[in-house]
């Protein structure tokens, strides 16, 4: 699903923040993203979706190159890739169900009301389908971002610091809706420093592997979980 | 800007102007902003200024025909002699002009006549006959065979006192300066419509640099660039000929009130539409929503190209 070949990556103003990556991320997987802040785990998963192109080796992700993907064939690709950021951002002037199905909306496809209740009931959100997004709370927000995330049944879910601003409670149900989109066949990459999540998906019974940035490299960190 | 035009999906022009948004596309844009306002008054000022451009345009292209066709057919011989002479002269002139080929009618102008033609200067009452006035011929073009030059060479030769004018001296620079009138009314509306697409453009890019958040949320859920631009170009297209009927409403309105044609009898009070004219200012609405749909487009897709 998402392969690299002697990947590196630098912004303008520094020298190499990741270099010579070589892994892959089979499709159904389960990774965790680990590494202190700074490392590079938001590159990495800006990468992942093509926000970011590698300064040079080869990143190969649903087995197209991404650094010879047109404009348009980036967005295309984005669409197989469902996104969850720590401050998920909304249109806040519409409501929360047509947040969540705005994928489908800037794809042209049609809006299924029925899908659209149950994926927003999958996440907890039925009853906030007519509020507007400054009225949510953090948790609601990211776990409305979820919905948004997986309503175009993206093969890739990632997931950057997805807890951050959450509490236990509200940390374990999202991480248990992402081990379920796991089940369902989707690959799950979460980039964290919450060691606790990481322990807390041992519990839920999932193939989970473990990133580790370390000195600008990502390297599989020890056993599975 | 070649490549955008040629990937223009003209069904989207047509749906981006009165088509329904059945995919919800326009709503991903929020709906405030004094943009929108400064859109459509901008529109609609543009719209106000072409039809008075058009309606410059029509009255000059009227002016010129008139001037040409008056006097186009009309030539003038005045015939001026000492007293005891002129009309000697004047009924040799006559001789000379009944023979002449391609002259349909000559006819000496009657006192009263020549009296109105110097009413301007002399007031009413003046005694025509008490003045040394040359006497005026009017000459009637009938073809292609009326020689002027011709004519003029024999009458300088046989009737010294006499002098043809064929009004080329007055016609031309009249004509002339009504036509460029009628290019300038035309060069007007080229300039209203290349400020209205700058103004749309500007407009544009403000609403999108002021809708950044909505574009980093569209971009992350794999919205095209067209399909981005396609909610701003949808907005302003409505704008701008929403704006522009207004525009021309008011501006065929200002017209319409215009002092009439009769009632003073000049130039400018000539300026308006006739008949089927008053069709033309209706092509404005729609042809600024082309020029809002082609100028958001462009300054969308550069805007969004621009950024990584």
């Amino acid at each position: 699903m998402i392969e690299m070949q002697d990947v590196s990556f630098g912004y303008r103003e520094g020298g190499d923040l990741l270099s010579e990556m070589n892994l892959t991320l089979p499709a159904g997987s389960f990774h965790f993203l680990t590494g202190p802040s700074g490392s590079g785990k938001t590159t990495f998963l800006r990468l992942c979706y093509a926000d970011l192109l590698p300064s040079s080796g080869s990143l190969t992700a649903f087995g197209h190159d991404v650094s010879g993907l047109s404009r348009d064939g980036i967005a295309m690709l984005r669409r197989k890739v469902g996104v969850l950021h720590q401050d998920a951002q909304f249109l806040d002037h519409l409501p929360v169900a047509e947040n969540v199905a705005l994928p489908l909306t800037v794809a042209s496809q049609p809006v299924d009301m029925q899908a659209l209740k149950e994926l927003l009931g999958w996440v907890g959100m039925s009853g906030h389908a007519r509020a507007l997004p400054p009225s949510l709370s953090g948790g609601e927000r990211q776990r409305a971002a979820l919905a948004r995330a997986v309503i175009m049944s993206p093969d890739f879910v990632l997931a950057d610091e997805p807890t951050g601003n959450l509490d236990w409670d509200m940390s374990l149900r999202l991480l248990q809706l992402l081990v379920e989109l796991n089940r369902s066949g989707k690959t799950v990459l979460i980039a964290t420093h919450d060691m606790d999540l990481i322990r807390a998906a041992r519990q839920m019974d999932v193939q989970a592997r473990s990133l580790r940035i370390s000195g600008r490299k990502v390297q599989l960190a020890g056993a599975d979980l | 800007m070649r490549a955008d035009l040629r990937n223009v999906d003209w069904r989207s022009l047509w749906r981006g102007l009165i088509g329904r948004d059945n995919a919800g596309t326009g709503r991903i844009v929020p709906p405030t902003g004094v943009t929108a306002q400064l859109t459509l008054l901008t529109a609609g000022a543009m719209a106000f200024l072409a039809v008075f451009a058009l309606a410059l345009s029509f009255a000059t292209g009227r002016l010129a025909e008139r001037w040409s066709a008056s006097l186009a057919q009309t030539v003038t011989v005045r015939v001026s002699a000492p007293a005891d002479e002129i009309e000697a002269q004047t009924g040799r002139v006559m001789g000379i002009l009944d023979q002449t080929p391609g002259i349909a009618e000559a006819r000496m102008l009657p006192s009263d006549e020549v009296a109105d033609l110097l009413t301007p200067w002399f007031g009413p009452d003046v005694p025509v006959e008490a003045l040394p006035v040359p006497k005026l011929i009017e000459i009637r073009e009938g073809g292609d065979a009326f020689d002027a030059e011709g004519l003029r060479l024999r009458l300088e030769a046989e009737v010294p006192g006499a002098v043809l004018d064929d009004h080329t001296r007055w016609r031309e620079p009249l004509v002339s300066a009504a036509r460029r009138l009628r290019v300038l009314g035309v060069v007007s509306l080229g300039l209203i419509a290349a400020a209205g697409a700058a103004m749309m453009a500007l407009a544009a890019q403000s609403s999108l640099a002021a809708n950044g958040q909505v574009i980093r949320v569209l971009r992350l859920i794999g919205a095209r660039d067209v399909t981005i631009a396609q909610a701003f170009v949808r907005r302003f297209t409505r704008r701008a000929a929403l704006g522009a009927a207004g525009g021309t409403v008011l501006g065929m309105l200002a017209i319409a009130f215009l002092p009439g044609m009769d009632e003073a009898g000049g130039f400018l009070t000539g300026l308006g539409f006739r008949g089927w004219g008053w069709l033309w200012p209706l092509l404005i609405p729609p042809l600024a929503a082309c020029v809002g749909f082609f100028a958001t487009r462009w300054a969308a897709l550069r805007m969004l190209r621009a950024v990584p």
